[in-house]
């Protein structure tokens, strides 16, 4: 990877050790970098909100891989996010996920709405690879300017989602797609994420999957704003749909919504909906369904899922500055001698916590641009 | 910082119907640690595009046994140059006739990869000479 000159090159200086000695030279660098990215962010944001395809996927690419245009990006862009209609999309591998999300796209298009993509798959936990394989079934809308389609390796993230999809559905909102389908991995019963950055949770089941008591588990139907049985022409769809709609009504007395999403509005009981995706079959139902979810939300309580997702993403983003507050030069060594402590049993790690809570209070936070690379 | 995976679109353009050699490709890729977007079959050089465009790929790789070569590969190369992804790094594969290489070469693919190339030596090409990303 040396190679080739890209728009992301640092600027050098002209004699890089003389002017890492002088501190003055150094801070002038400094200034110099941090005002170069604030211009190409600005021209990148700007050409993104004009409808610039390549400076959305270059932005994209920024939010991902969380380079220093990163935050300028964001910065600039998060504030016209909030008007698109975040769906999620999952449910477990094949039972046909990508091709609904290109049915709902396509029923989604005929009514002239433009609509963004982001789908996660998996990277290898061995050798950090990834086969992205979602546009195979979404090759029907390549040719439209309309659809923006954008895959995610999910880069060891758990969940069902890549650390930085919330971001890059945040940045399809300002580009001003009107609908956003966020399709996550192959999910099992626990990777319920996606939850907190959807706005409407579309769980999706294969007929034949399991009997009522699959049903009644905690997880992934929990957090199911709507409840989609797929590959409605195989045998047993319909007796599927007919058992997850007596048992998630029969379970939905008292929900008060679990606490990955407290105070998020639900429906009483998910609506159950059964699809043919490779057909188009009660698609058109579903993407009404969708958008009457959004319309009940937004009437009962305005804002409950937009906070849920805002401190998911905060918390995610503290966690991370602390992690690298405590790694920096000022507090490596305290650091590390409190979590030898902790290995060698002479300091619980409740107290280590509080100690290394104090370290940070007491050390004064760092310039923001003086972070060498700034890959965080 | 600079580890970030290289992304890789594979493509096949054209309309024959045999992507196993694609498949492979894309699967070995992954294992070198490569992320890869695949498209599947019968793409028109305007797919390829729109995909490479909306991912941000680092390489396109395209397979093609129709022997429509000459005239998908260089219309691909000429219509990423026009999209403004002339920094992304095109390779083929597939049935290409040795005598054909110059001039795709000078169309803009970088390397020509025939049956029996190693996924190994591949993906060194591509570290080799993919654009750098921080």
């Amino acid at each position: 990877m040396t190679a080739g000159a890209t728009d992301d090159e640092e600027p050098r200086p002209a004699n890089p050790e003389a002017r890492a000695a002088d501190p003055e030279a150094r801070a002038a660098d400094l200034e110099a970098r941090a005002a170069d990215l604030e211009a190409r962010a600005a021209a990148l944001a700007e050409q993104t909100v004009a409808g610039d395809r390549r400076a959305l996927a270059r932005v994209l690419t920024a939010v991902e891989n969380r380079t220093p245009l990163a935050e300028p990006l964001l910065r600039r862009l998060y504030p016209l996010a909030g008007r698109a209609h975040l769906v999620g999309i999952t449910g477990p591998p094949g039972s046909g996920k990508s091709t609904l999300v290109a049915a709902l796209t396509t029923a989604a298009r005929a009514a002239g709405r433009p609509v963004a993509v982001v789908a996660v798959d998996p990277s290898s936990p061995i050798t950090g690879g990834a086969l992205l394989g979602d546009r195979v079934r979404m090759q029907a809308h390549s040719a439209d300017r309309d659809v923006f389609i954008r895959s995610m390796a999910s880069r060891g993230h758990a969940g069902g989602l890549a650390g930085t999809t919330t971001a890059a559905a945040a940045v399809l909102d300002a580009a001003g797609f009107d609908l956003v389908f966020i399709e996550t991995v192959g999910t099992g019963q626990g990777e319920v994420e996606i939850a907190a950055s959807a706005d409407t949770t579309v769980v999706l089941e294969a007929p034949e999957m399991g009997d009522e008591v699959q049903a009644i588990k905690a997880g992934l139907l929990e957090v199911a704003d709507l409840v989609v049985v797929n590959k409605g022409d195989k045998p047993g769809a319909q007796r599927t749909a007919a058992q997850l709609r007596s048992m998630l009504i029969a379970g939905h007395g008292d929900a008060t919504g679990g606490s990955l999403a407290p105070g998020r509005p639900r429906p009483r009981q998910p609506q159950v909906l059964v699809t043919t995706a490779a057909t188009g079959d009660g698609v058109g139902d579903l993407l009404a369904a969708i958008d009457r979810h959004r319309e009940a939300a937004a009437g009962r309580d305005r804002g409950a899922a937009q906070l849920v997702r805002a401190e998911a993403q905060v918390w995610a983003i503290l966690a991370e500055r602390l992690r690298a507050r405590l790694h920096d030069d000022a507090l490596r060594a305290t650091t590390n001698e409190t979590l030898r402590a902790v290995a060698g049993h002479r300091l619980d790690p409740y107290a280590a916590a509080d100690r290394l809570l104090d370290a940070v209070d007491e050390s004064p936070a760092r310039r923001r641009y003086s972070r060498e690379g700034g890959s965080e | 910082m600079t580890d970030r995976p290289i992304k890789v679109l594979i493509a096949k353009p054209g309309l024959d119907g045999h992507d196993r050699g694609a498949k492979v490709l894309a699967r070995g890729l992954r294992d070198e640690g490569f992320e890869v977007v695949y498209t599947g079959l019968r793409q028109t050089p305007e797919m390829v595009v729109s995909a490479a465009l909306q991912e941000d790929v680092d390489v396109v790789g395209l397979s093609i046994l129709s022997g429509a070569h000459m005239t998908l590969l260089p219309k691909i190369c000429r219509l990423l140059r026009e999209a403004g992804l002339d920094d992304v790094l095109v390779t083929a594969g597939g049935i290409i006739p040795d005598e054909d290489v110059p001039a795709l070469k000078e169309a803009g693919v970088a390397a020509v990869f025939g049956p029996g190339t190693t996924i190994a030596s591949v993906a060194e090409f591509l570290r080799a000479n993919a654009r750098s990303r921080d």
